[in-house]
């Protein structure tokens, strides 16, 4: 069963089990506009909740994906690198980032729900 | 987010609501509020505007009339002269001429378009500048011109190779001008002012035109499929592609014409050993550039990778250690070439094209080589 969650920063988690895959929303691609370039981290690397972790660019500026979870990094998108306008098409699907495998569940409760994200963006 | 004052306090063009109406998306640009793209988004706009055609306000921009006061325009001419290291007054009724106001130490104060208009002469400049520009020209030029800031007119570029024949239906003389030729002219049965130039390195014009009648102008110029509104985004990405300088971040106070790679827009007859040389602010170093060469130059950047290297990055001679020898003033991804492009200036040693520099973009050092600018070839009707 998948759970989804949000963070503040535009991002979203689809956690089964340990693993949150993680991408930006439609609201964060709709604002960032065409995304011309993706660099993911490496497979392997461990990061820190609220570390840059990801950069996605538009013609027109640069912005920092950040971890929305501590962990490590297990699995990495290369079509998104290839084809960064997945980000735009499909950001909740083919668009995603990377996987991360939660080492702390309990930071997952700081995260919002769809209709808390909802909310948010509105 | 700007707080509500701020957003009050900005300043509207006449086009305002078309691009309200249209989807733009609003943003704060030198104290109006512009749009930075319409839905269709600045990837898709920029590649419109090189295989159609895009229509821009640029409204915001400063329209400054110089007439005068002897009612002979050579002698506005001479005047202006005495403020850019331009020759004025060979630029011959309905034709214009790219400037630069300079300051005391050779620094660029603004850059600017300079027509003859037969009686008097049509300045075009930054928006951010223009208080300033018209204040610099009241205080060195009111006995020899009356300085008319132009705030009741409308500017709207048209550019792309969709232009001519989208502006043909609307004004006969425009498919018979060439580039920089600029004069008054009826079009859509109104009194503008029409230029065969712009900021994109396409084939194109700007019109200037009443502020009542702007949005009627842009309205019928949009009926046709051909024409799309294109914001400051792509305004941005083009005139980088095309080579162009951005006032602010390319060249500012502290760049001499020389440095900033604009000797071609210095005639022969303001330099050393013409016949109206020197006599203008800063022409002891500007000269001095021009016979001696000057230490520094902007030069086109092409990164090897895809990652864009953009305003701010420090350019170094190597891949590790070693002090920045330069920096990067305007940069991005350029969507015609489907790369990244940047510009920036670095030591004149280290500015033939192909050499290999970094600049250093999140702690890495990415390879890029000097390139020929522009980085797409312009399409100007010569």
């Amino acid at each position: 069963m998948t759970t989804t969650l949000y963070t503040s920063d535009h991002e979203w988690l689809a956690i089964i089990g340990d693993v949150a895959t993680v991408g930006i929303t439609d609201y964060a691609q709709s604002q960032l506009g065409d995304v011309v370039f993706v660099e993911l981290p490496g497979d392997g690397r461990v990061l820190k909740k609220g570390e840059a972790a990801a950069v996605v660019e538009s013609v027109k500026a640069a912005s920092d994906v950040y971890a929305p979870v501590t962990g490590e990094v297990v699995e990495t998108n290369p079509l998104v690198v290839e084809e960064p306008a997945l980000v735009n098409a499909d950001p909740m699907g083919k668009g995603w980032f990377f996987k991360i495998r939660i080492a702390d569940k309990s930071e997952l409760g700081g995260l919002m729900d769809e209709a808390a994200y909802k909310a948010h963006t509105a | 987010m700007l707080a509500r004052d701020d957003r009050e306090s900005l300043k509207r063009t006449p086009l305002y609501d078309l691009h309200v109406s249209l989807g733009g998306k609003m943003v704060p640009f030198a104290g109006y509020d512009m749009p930075v793209q319409y839905p269709a988004g600045v990837l898709k706009e920029h590649l419109h505007t090189r295989g159609a055609a895009g229509l821009f306000d640029v409204s915001h921009m400063g329209q400054i009339a110089l007439r005068p006061k002897s009612g002979r325009i050579e002698d506005a001419a001479r005047a202006l002269e005495r403020l850019v290291p331009q020759d004025i007054v060979s630029v011959a009724p309905g034709r214009q001429r790219y400037a630069q106001f300079t300051n005391a130490d050779g620094g660029i104060l603004d850059d600017l378009m300079v027509a003859n208009f037969g009686d008097h002469l049509f300045l075009v400049v930054n928006a951010a500048c223009k208080d300033a520009d018209e204040a610099h020209l009241r205080a060195a030029l009111s006995d020899d011109c009356i300085i008319d800031l132009l705030s009741d007119r409308a500017l709207i570029a048209l550019q792309g190779p969709g232009a001519e024949s989208a502006l043909a239906k609307l004004c006969a003389e425009a498919p018979s001008m060439k580039f920089m030729d600029a004069g008054p002219h009826r079009a859509a049965g109104l009194d503008c002012f029409v230029s065969r130039s712009g900021y994109t390195g396409e084939d194109g014009f700007e019109i200037s035109v009443p502020a009542g009648d702007a949005e009627r102008l842009a309205k019928t110029l949009l009926e046709n499929p051909d024409v799309l509104p294109i914001g400051l985004g792509a305004r941005d990405s083009l005139r980088l592609e095309a080579g162009l300088c951005l006032f602010g971040h390319d060249i500012d106070t502290t760049t001499t014409p020389v440095e900033a790679a604009l000797e071609w827009s210095v005639q022969k007859s303001r330099r050393t050993g013409g016949t109206r040389a020197g006599g203008f602010p800063g022409a002891d170093r500007i000269l001095a550039h021009f016979d001696n060469g000057a230490s520094r130059r902007r030069v086109g950047l092409r990164p090897d990778g895809r990652a864009p290297v953009r305003e701010g990055a420090l350019l170094f001679a190597d891949s590790a250690g070693g002090e920045p020898i330069g920096k990067v003033t305007s940069g991005g991804f350029g969507p015609s070439l489907n790369a990244p492009v940047a510009m920036g200036y670095v030591p004149t040693g280290q500015s033939a094209l192909g050499t290999r520099l970094f600049a250093e973009v999140r702690g890495q050092r990415l390879p890029l080589a000097v390139a020929a600018m522009p980085f797409v070839k312009n399409t100007y009707k010569r």
